[in-house]
């Protein structure tokens, strides 16, 4: 598998979210740096389906102490994450 | 505005017991048109107050108690929930709610989702969920917490399958619950109360349809140290005042700090009552007994656990207008 960049993982996520929690409205698309959280868009249940999503989808584990704002709490956070940890 | 001190939390009981009772009257004679009130004795201090206010208002001749015990209830549950309406003097009536459980797939469903994460559960084996509270990750993510048949413990993380089967299992049991309160109140044309006290209606720590059903839910404004405090006035049992406060949910004894909130309840009143008075961190801190960071954190807890828990309190949503019904 190709190594993700960070655009592409931007892309894929906020398609995850627009499909997953705004049934298909992109117009709510969240942008980039929008703190989930904060906006009440994801919740911590939320947040499960997120770590879940980006273990499947990018194939590593997320650890418990991975799993803090800094990684997951926007969109442009989850892809930097994500890039990271894919490149290990 | 006087400085922020413990003190914020004490108030006149007595008139505070008198108040409620006043509206206790009017809300069952006037907005229900019901002729007592049922309560659900759990042994803790939230309904064994609100029993004691119900009393009060109405007299023991028209409270109903309800004591539901079921497979991981501790064994003190009964006894304290029946020393209440012995104390109080009114009649009440004791449903084990194992079978009815067990009907519903309860304990097994449960079990299936711990097994997602620890293969081998099984008989003999204990279980909880916590969160990470304060020294953990900011994120409020859940951890199933195991002891096995030889006494060593183990913790996983939730995926999310597993979390949510585990909390619908669980749920089963605040929901039959309330179907077997309902029973007794339709039977009696009595109202059914409420339980929670202010941190958990604030912070949305109940069950929609489950302990979140009500009629009249006569302590929800009161802190948890305030129900405490009137809980020792109204005479209660003092094994029930003195005992801190458990979920009496899981097999592994649980308390609704490591649960729920990001302190005990002592610490969580105090910073929900400074949340809502804007007091700023560093002069909450030394009262509450930690870091002004720490508060700024509890602080976000708490708005955040508002927004992620609004949806509880919802009544059901309608998609058009229907003016000539006022609830």
């Amino acid at each position: 598998m190709p190594l993700p960049d960070v655009s592409s993982v931007q892309r894929e996520v906020t398609a995850f979210i627009v499909d997953n929690f705004l049934f298909g409205n992109s117009a709510e698309a969240p942008a980039p740096t929008t703190s989930f959280m904060e906006t009440g868009l994801i919740d911590s249940t939320g947040v499960l389906e997120l770590v879940a999503f980006i273990e499947e989808k990018y194939g590593f584990k997320v650890g418990d102490d991975e799993l803090v704002p800094e990684n997951l709490d926007s969109v442009a956070n989850l892809a930097g994450f994500v890039v990271k940890k894919a490149g290990g | 505005m006087a400085a922020f001190s413990k003190d914020v939390l004490v108030i006149d009981l007595e008139v505070e017991a008198q108040r409620i009772a006043g509206e206790i009257r009017r809300i069952v004679a006037h907005e229900c048109k019901r002729r007592g009130l049922v309560v659900a004795l759990s042994g803790g201090i939230d309904s064994s107050c609100v029993a004691g206010l119900a009393v009060k208002a109405l007299g023991p001749s028209k409270v109903f108690g309800v004591h539901m015990p079921e497979r991981d209830s501790s064994s003190e549950t009964l006894r304290l929930s029946q020393s209440v309406s012995t104390t109080l003097g009114f009649d009440s009536t004791v449903e084990i709610l194992t079978p009815i459980l067990e009907g519903f797939g309860c304990y097994q469903r449960r079990d299936e989702a711990i097994r997602m994460v620890f293969p081998d559960f099984g008989p003999g084996w204990k279980s909880k969920i916590v969160l990470p509270g304060l020294e953990g990750g900011e994120l409020n993510v859940y951890s199933v917490v195991v002891q096995k048949p030889d006494g060593t413990v183990e913790k996983q993380r939730l995926p999310l399958k597993a979390y949510l089967q585990i909390v619908a299992a669980t749920n089963f049991k605040q929901r039959t619950r309330k179907t077997l309160e309902y029973y007794h109140a339709d039977r009696l044309n009595y109202a059914v109360t409420g339980t929670p006290n202010r941190l958990e209606y604030d912070q949305g720590f109940y069950v929609k349809g489950g302990d979140g059903l009500a009629d009249v839910k006569p302590i929800a404004h009161l802190y948890k140290t305030q129900v405490y405090a009137m809980a020792r006035h109204l005479g209660i049992p003092a094994d029930i005042c003195n005992r801190a406060p458990t979920t009496d949910t899981y097999s592994l004894a649980q308390g609704q700090d490591e649960f729920y909130f990001s302190l005990p309840y002592a610490q969580m009143d105090l910073a929900l009552w400074a949340r809502n008075h804007g007091v700023a961190p560093v002069e909450a801190a030394p009262v509450i007994g930690i870091t002004p960071d720490q508060v700024e954190r509890v602080y976000r807890d708490i708005d955040q656990k508002r927004v992620t828990t609004r949806y509880l309190g919802l009544k059901a949503q309608l998609c058009g207008d229907v003016p000539e019904i006022k609830l």
